[in-house]
Parts: structure tokens; C-alpha cells; sequence
């Protein structure tokens, strides 16, 4: 008797425990699939949702699918909303999921948003609907003032929630709330980043939220607010701190000064992850002596980031100490630390295994990054100086230093003044693991300029070289050479970013033939058109989403698309009311973006999206 | 390789073999393979001479001047971005359309041109039309685009390029002098210049906030033609809100009437607010002390401050910090 026949037969309390010990989505998904007994179990079974797309489903039938859901993650805008290229009112909105699940009495315990659009009044009904809400995650997310998040804080103390964090925003209002459960009791993670004020943004709010969680609030487990703009209670931030004696993950903004991080840190040796402030003070005074005792306490550090704005060379020794037990380090916002004294911080950082670093670097402090970091496993090198008038930056010299250093890496995001064949070659060779290769050229079409040769040649030898890339992004001077590469090699490939590349249609025919596990296919600014966009319709179904723009796909074809694959959602982006229902079918489309969804168009979306 | 024609862009299985062997032999022989490639970028008349490195020295400073615009270390020029963009791809173009009697002189018309304009502005390559001639695969577009290469001549980033979140573009604190934000933004079909602001006609909009009040307001500063029109308008705008925010913070529900009061005293110094601006280059600077119309040139935003706050703000960005008082607002 065949197993599976045997399978059948188990009682579901069974197999319900055997899915248990599928963690992925992927993997329940497919086993969903097997028979209907199977789809049956893991139905009722499931307790963590992924929705990659919020538009490809309602909340409702996710709700009638899964209703023991208990943990839901939901991504909103295209990423290429990232880098402004997505108008902000497009859409991604939170609130009906919220309504929907407390409209059913889910259990929501966990919340976890990429790229969506999360309003105020949303939050009050996340706060007010879900007891056991535990864990609350936005990533580049916008929409909710300090209002918002004041209201959620003041809650914390009735509901028992666990950590919440909000970190690594966007320009916009970008704000990361991370909630995650440490202990049962209540504990609580503050993480906040707001780095840019939209015209009504409540600024005063901003030094008053720390004053809003309670005395009694003393299970704070993380706090994070490095990229707030705006001055902070030191006061305040001093007392809660000394209360919280769980606090694991400490980010402070610019406006915290040295003298403060010495009184806090005397408070909390217990810390794991550190960002300290602006960093400016005689380094002969005492107040910079007791900074560095507090330091040589702070034994548990394995994360450092900040030195934000202002920071003075000569006070940063007091942190060495920290150094040799780093396994993260976060230096790209600290643009004003010279390359020579970042070179002196890393050479104490033998045990690093996340880097993220501004260009200012240079090559050759890359490196010594490279002979000292050799547990290095994710880099990312960042533009300190984007408008050009600086000489510091990178070049291929120092991606191929790292690739031969650093033996365990296999993330990298590079942004570059140039990049050369031969060093992707080279990097290919001595890095088989990339998972993440990410390359981004200053000058978004810039040749080898060694032999003025395009880039397709290091491209390929990365797709060839490495077997387990999942994502990518290509730069500089790029025709459809590479798209063949990709085609051919790039077999586990998840995520293709393309700008400003190729020449013809077959670039892009290359890409949809040959990546069966494409996900996301992002391109802008390339000549990719119809006979590309419609050789294949069927392609779009396994795929997550496309977005294509300023290439040279038109509208009739867009219609076409859509009126052939009724299970995809044609968005047209009109920004400018270039387009509208008079348009003649051979303009030229300048914004598009479809993505495979079951419940069709969606109702929410602004004037100037048109779904086909 | 020369006999090596379009086939180039043929499906799959014929180009496997190839490249398996060409990869072979890219190993063996380093990068000398590239040189046969069938596309090729430079100025024409020139095209022999692309597959000898032996003559780099001269070939690669006639292409450094084409290409000289900054993306290459030893050029000291601080231009930043460059129409390379459109030359390449529009070189691309012609290269692949093997019309070598066609192309050298549609090329060398734009090298030309490109070299001029791309030591004065940059290209704007969000404009629509120039930008689809230059991917048009016509061969026509090739003597076509000379022509419109010489209207790129605005200046302008790319729109999202490099691709990394607003909040990195604004991260070197120094006075080095870069445009803010929204100047990156490029609008088809407009001349944009450093300051975009003056590029609209109709108002010069500037955000203005005051200690204090949680909501800014906006200024039209083309409306004013001196500071101490400005000045009362500034009165005119927050006085009332200024009032409600006393109300609502002393807890009381008072007519807003009985409680407002004159903002006085904005530009010299003599009054419980005083008036300060943001320039072009991210400094803060007292409102007052150059002439109108330059003012306005560089003025990015406008904020009323507490005068006596003043003493302890850095205005500066360079300067040490001064510790501030613990207990702000």
C-alpha cells in the first residue's frame, strides 16, 4: 500500500500535528493541494497567513479559509513605491483588513504590513478589537501620525502586548512597528523612525510620546527611534529607561547627546542591540570617561548603529570595546565619520556578520573590511554623496576585495561609481552563494570602463556562477545579452529588478521563457513593449506581480492583456492624465502594473489608477 | 567572432553551445572575447579600432571625452548625471542596427552635441518623447535623434535613481550644497533648475512652522515683496491658531477672539518669536539679512521659533552641539 493511501487514513488530529511542523506558507500551500481531506486540515489548521499582494485576495474569503488565523502578513505597493515611483494615494490600505477581521472575531495576534497604507483610525481598531494582539510589524509603511501611535501606546498598558517596534522608514512617513512577544507578560518594544514630515504632520506629538506609556510600564524590551526628526524628552527617556530593566534594544536619535547615552547606557548593561545618538563631546572630559566605563559594561552588545549627524572622531575609541563582539553593524546613516576612522572601528570587528555602510568607505577600506570581517555574511554599501561632487566611492576594486575576503557572503547591495566585466567575473567565482545580488551603478547606464564593454558578461557569469540567487538587480550598461543569461541560468530567481536596460523585446521574452520561479518582475525605463508584454499572458498567472515603466508597452496592448487573462488586474497609472478613456490604443502606457488576483479590479483605487 | 551577425538574438538552443564555448574561452583568454561582441559604443570611424586594445591609450581618451561627464574617477568634472545615457543607448541602437554607413555619421553629429550639452546641464530623462525616439528601433530614428538630443538639454536626476529610500538622500549633514528633495522629482517638458520652486510661475509655496503649533501652514512667498510683509502675514496666519493652541492646552474652552494676540516682533529680535528659514544648502539662517529677491531664491522653508530658544539651537550643522536643556517643549 502506497503511503499516501495510508496517509488517508489517519485520524486529521494527525495530520494536523504533522502540518504543524510546516512552518513555510509555501509548504502548506502545497499540501493543500493534495486532496481535499488534506486541504480540509490544513485549512482549519493554519495559524500564519501570507498574503504577498493585499489586491489579490479580500479579507473575507482569507477570513473563510483560514479562521483560526492568528497571525496575518499583508504587503501593499509595488516596491518600486520605494523610490517615489508609486503615487502615495495608489492605494495598499489596511483598515478593511482590520474591520474585516474584527467584524469575525478573528484572534488576531500578530499583524505584520510591507508597503501599506496604515491610518490612525486603523490602529484605534487594532488596539480596541484584538486582546491578544501580541505583535505588530510595519514596514515602509505611512499614513498614521504620532497621534496614532500615542493612542496604541496609552492602550499598552490594558492589553497585554508584547513588543512593539517601529523601525526603518521611508521618506514619506515611514514607520516600522514591530511587535513581538518575548516573555508572556506584557512587554514591550518601541522602535520608531520617522524621518520626514508631511505637510500636516503633528510635530509636537513627537517629544510627548515617550511621556505616554505609563510608570508602570516597566517591561519594555526595545525601543527604538533613531530616525525621528524631532527633540526628545531626555528626561523622560532617562526615567524609562532606569525602569525598564528588559530592555534588550536600545536606538536613539540625533537630538539624544553623548552626555545622555553615558547615563543611559550606566542604566542598561543588559543591552543587545545599541544606536546611539549624535556622538559629539570633549573627549578629554569626564563625562566622556564615564561613557567609556558604561561601555566596558555594556558586555551583551552585539549590535551597533546611529552616530547620527554630529560625531566626533576622537570620542569614537570608547566604543572598541564593543566592537570585537559585533555581529551586526549599522553605519549608512553616519555620513560624517571619515573613512579612515571607519576603518579604525571595523579592524576591531572580527565576528560581523550584517554590514550596512556609506560608499564613503572607499575601496580600500573595503578592504580591510574584507581581511578583517571573515564571518561576513550580508553587505551593503550605500551613496553618501548621490549629486557627484565627491570623490569618495566605491568601484569594482572593492566588491571584488570583499568577494575574495569574506568566504560566507551571500547578500549584497552596491551602490557604485562603476563596475567592470571582469570584477563580476571575479566576484562570481570566489561567491557561488549569493541568494541576493543587488548592483546598483550611480549612473544608471554606465559602461565598463575598462573596455567600454556593456555589462552583460559579469552579469551572466553571477546567474551561471550562482545557483541559489533569488533576487536581483542589474545596473549599468545592459542590452538583451543578459537577459539571455538570466534566462538560461538564473534558475531559482525569484525577483528581477531592470532599469534603464536592453534593447528589444527579446530581453524581456528571454527573462519570462526562462525564469520558471519568477515572482516579481519590476523594469522602468526600458524597451520592452508589447510583442514582450503579450507572448506569453499565461506567464503572469505565476507570478506575483509586473510592473513596467516608461517602457514601451501601449495601452491597446495593456487592453488586451487584460481582456485575455480576466484573473489578472491590469492597473494603469495615469498620473498626469495622459491617458484616459478617449486615448488612442498606440499611446504609450507610462506607468503599468498587474498582478494575479481572484476577486478581480479593486474598488478602492484613486482616480488615476485604471484597472483595464 | 566577427562573422557574428544577429543570430546573436536567436532562441536558446542555438546560442547554448556558443556560449558554453565562449565562456571557455572568455577563461582562457580573459576579457579579449568582449571585443567581439556584437555591440559595440564609441565614435565612429573608429569601430576597427575598438576590437585592438593596443591602441587604448587613444581610444580611450577620445571615448573619455565622450563619456568624460563624471562617472569615471580620474575625471575631475562634478557633473552629475550625464546624457551619456541617451548617447549609449542611442548608440546601442545604431551599433546593433549593423548600418555602419549610416551610423557614423548619425553618431558623430550626436557625439558631438552630446559633449556640449552634457558639460553644461544634464539630461532629463523622463522626457517622454525624446526618451521613446531613442528606443524607437527605426533606423530612421538615427539621424532623427541628433535633433533631439539637442533639446535634452534640462537638467534634472533621474526619478528614483539610485534607487534608495528619500531618507538616504538626505543624510550628509554638511553644507554641501545638493538639492533638496523634491527638486528630484523632474516634470516632463519643463526646464528645471536648482531650485525648482522658480521654475513654477505662478507662486513660490514654502512651508512654514511655529514652535508650538503641531500643524504648519504654507506661504506663498511671491505674494510679499519685502520681510515685513511677510512678517504680518506670518501674524495673520498662526495668531489664531496660536490662541487655540494656548486654549487647548491650558485645558479651557475660551472664545478665540478674547485670547488672540499679535505676533510682534519677528525679524528683529524683540518679541517672544522669532522668524528663521532653511536654505538651499540645509542651514538655518535669521530671516532678515539679504535682500528680498535673494531671499527668496534660496529661502527652502520657513519656521517661527521661540526667541528664547534661539541661543541654544544649533544654526549650524557643523557647529559643536551645545547640550540642550533636557526638558524641551
Amino acid at each position: 500500500m502506497c503511503l499516501a493511501y495510508m496517509m488517508n487514513y489517519f485520524p486529521e488530529e494527525v495530520l494536523e500535528h504533522v502540518f504543524d511542523f510546516l512552518a513555510s506558507h509555501r509548504d502548506r500551500n502545497a499540501v493543500s493541494l493534495v486532496c481535499q481531506s488534506w486541504y480540509r486540515v490544513e485549512r482549519f489548521s493554519r495559524e500564519k497567513v501570507f498574503i504577498g499582494n493585499c489586491y489579490a485576495i479580500i479579507p473575507e474569503r482569507v477570513i473563510a479559509r483560514f479562521p483560526r488565523v492568528r497571525s496575518l502578513t499583508l504587503k501593499g505597493k509595488p516596491h518600486f513605491a520605494d523610490f517615489n515611483l508609486v503615487p502615495s494615494d495608489w492605494g495598499g490600505f489596511v483598515l478593511p483588513w482590520i474591520e474585516a477581521m474584527a467584524r469575525s472575531g478573528v484572534n488576531l495576534e500578530e499583524l505584520r504590513l510591507k508597503r501599506m497604507v496604515v491610518s490612525d483610525e486603523s490602529l484605534e481598531l487594532l488596539a480596541r478589537s484584538f486582546p491578544n494582539l501580541r505583535s505588530l510589524v510595519l514596514v515602509s509603511c505611512e499614513g498614521f501620525t504620532t497621534d496614532g501611535l500615542a493612542a496604541i501606546a496609552s492602550n499598552c498598558s490594558v492589553t497585554p502586548l508584547g513588543e512593539l517596534a517601529i523601525g526603518d522608514a521611508d521618506a514619506m512617513v515611514g514607520l516600522i512597528l514591530v511587535l513581538a512577544m518575548i516573555t508572556p507578560k506584557v512587554a514591550l518594544t518601541l522602535f520608531l523612525m520617522e524621518l520626514d514630515l508631511q505637510e500636516n504632520e503633528v510635530e509636537d506629538c513627537r517629544g510627548q510620546w515617550l511621556s505616554c506609556f505609563p510608570d508602570s510600564c516597566t517591561s519594555l524590551v526595545s525601543l527604538n527611534f533613531a530616525c525621528l526628526k524631532g527633540e526628545v524628552n531626555l528626561a523622560a527617556l532617562e526615567r524609562l529607561v532606569a525602569r525598564n530593566h528588559n530592555l534588550r534594544s536600545l536606538r536613539l536619535n540625533h537630538a539624544v547627546p553623548l552626555d545622555a547615552l553615558q547615563k543611559i547606557l550606566m542604566q542598561a548593561p543588559q543591552l543587545v542591540d545599541l544606536g546611539t545618538g549624535s556622538y559629539v563631546h570633549d573627549p578629554d572630559s569626564d563625562t566622556y570617561n564615564k561613557l567609556k566605563s558604561a561601555v566596558q559594561k555594556c558586555t551583551s552588545i552585539r549590535s551597533l548603529s546611529g552616530f547620527l549627524e554630529d560625531v566626533a572622531p576622537r570620542c569614537l575609541p570608547a566604543i572598541y570595546p564593543i566592537c570585537l563582539n559585533l555581529t551586526s553593524l549599522n553605519l549608512s546613516y553616519a555620513s560624517l565619520i571619515h573613512s579612515s576612522e571607519l576603518i579604525k572601528l571595523i579592524h576591531h570587528c572580527s565576528q560581523l556578520q550584517r554590514l550596512w555602510i556609506l560608499d564613503c568607505i572607499g575601496d580600500k577600506g573595503l578592504g580591510v573590511v574584507a581581511s578583517t570581517c571573515k564571518e561576513l555574511q550580508e553587505l551593503r554599501v550605500f551613496p553618501s554623496d548621490i549629486y557627484g561632487v565627491g570623490s569618495a566611492v566605491v568601484t569594482e576594486e572593492g566588491l571584488v576585495a570583499i568577494s575574495a575576503g569574506c568566504p560566507k557572503l551571500n547578500s549584497i547591495l552596491y551602490f557604485c561609481q562603476q563596475m567592470t566585466n571582469a570584477a563580476l567575473i571575479t566576484v562570481a567565482k570566489n561567491c557561488p552563494n549569493f541568494i541576493r545580488f543587488r548592483l546598483c551603478t550611480l549612473n544608471p547606464t554606465i559602461p565598463d570602463p575598462v573596455t567600454m564593454q556593456p555589462l552583460d558578461e559579469g552579469f551572466g557569469a553571477i546567474v551561471q556562477s550562482c545557483k541559489g540567487l533569488k533576487r536581483l538587480s542589474l545596473s549599468g550598461l545592459l542590452t538583451d545579452q543578459v537577459f539571455l543569461y538570466i534566462g538560461m541560468y538564473a534558475e531559482q530567481l525569484e525577483m528581477l529588478s531592470v532599469a534603464f536596460a536592453g534593447n528589444s523585446d527579446k530581453g524581456m521574452l528571454y527573462v519570462l521563457n526562462g525564469c520558471k520561479k519568477l515572482k516579481k518582475l519590476e523594469i522602468r525605463d526600458s524597451p520592452f513593449g508589447n510583442v514582450a508584454l503579450l507572448a506569453d499572458v499565461g506567464k503572469y498567472e505565476t507570478m506575483r506581480s509586473l510592473w513596467m515603466s516608461s517602457c514601451e508597452v501601449t495601452l491597446g496592448a495593456c487592453k488586451t492583456l487584460a481582456k485575455k487573462m480576466p484573473r489578472l488586474n491590469v492597473e494603469v497609472i495615469n498620473e498626469n492624465d495622459l491617458i484616459d478613456a478617449s486615448s488612442d490604443d498606440r499611446q504609450k502606457v507610462e506607468k503599468m502594473y498587474l498582478y494575479r488576483t481572484l476577486v478581480g479590479p479593486r474598488e478602492d483605487a484613486p482616480e488615476f489608477v485604471w484597472t483595464l | 567572432m566577427e562573422g557574428y551577425s544577429p543570430q546573436l538574438l536567436d532562441l536558446i538552443p542555438k546560442e547554448r553551445e556558443w556560449l558554453v564555448q565562449r565562456n571557455e574561452e572568455e577563461r582562457k583568454h580573459g576579457a579579449s572575447e568582449e571585443n567581439k561582441l556584437e555591440l559595440r559604443l564609441g565614435p565612429p570611424g573608429q569601430e576597427e579600432d575598438w576590437t585592438r586594445k593596443n591602441n587604448s591609450t587613444r581610444k580611450i581618451n577620445d571615448e573619455r571625452s565622450l563619456f568624460s561627464l563624471g562617472y569615471f574617477p580620474n575625471v575631475g568634472q562634478s557633473t552629475t548625471n550625464t546624457n551619456t545615457n541617451t548617447f549609449m543607448i542611442q548608440a546601442q541602437k545604431a551599433q546593433f542596427q549593423l548600418q555602419p554607413t549610416t551610423t557614423p555619421q548619425g553618431l558623430s553629429v550626436m557625439g558631438k552635441e552630446s559633449s556640449q550639452s552634457c558639460s553644461t546641464k544634464v539630461a532629463d530623462l523622463q522626457n517622454a518623447a525624446e526618451k521613446k525616439m531613442a528606443f524607437s528601433p527605426a533606423p530612421a530614428a538615427n539621424t532623427a535623434v541628433p535633433n533631439s538630443s539637442q533639446k535634452r538639454t534640462a537638467p534634472g536626476p533621474v526619478v528614483g535613481w539610485p534607487p534608495i529610500r528619500s531618507f538616504r538622500k538626505n543624510l550628509s549633514g554638511t553644507s554641501s550644497s545638493k538639492p533638496q528633495p523634491e527638486s528630484q522629482i523632474v516634470v516632463p517638458n519643463k526646464v528645471s533648475s536648482e531650485n525648482p520652486v522658480d521654475s513654477c510661475p505662478k507662486g513660490l509655496f514654502v512651508k512654514i512652522n511655529m514652535d508650538g503649533i503641531p500643524i504648519g501652514r504654507k506661504v506663498d512667498l511671491k505674494a510679499y515683496e519685502s520681510y515685513d510683509k511677510l512678517a504680518s502675514a506670518v501674524d495673520e496666519l498662526f495668531r489664531g491658531l496660536l490662541a487655540a493652541q494656548m486654549d487647548s492646552s491650558a485645558g479651557r474652552i475660551q472664545n478665540k477672539r478674547e485670547s488672540e494676540k499679535a505676533i510682534t516682533g519677528l525679524l528683529d529680535g524683540s518679541g517672544e518669536y522669532t522668524l528663521v528659514y532653511e536654505d538651499n544648502e540645509g542651514d538655518r539662517m535669521l530671516v532678515g539679512d539679504d535682500p528680498w529677491h535673494m531671499f527668496v531664491s534660496t529661502v527652502k522653508r520657513l519656521r517661527v521659533l521661540k526667541s528664547s530658544e534661539l541661543s541654544t539651537l544649533r544654526l549650524n550643522s557643523k557647529q559643536e552641539k551645545v547640550p540642550l536643556d533636557a526638558d524641551m517643549r
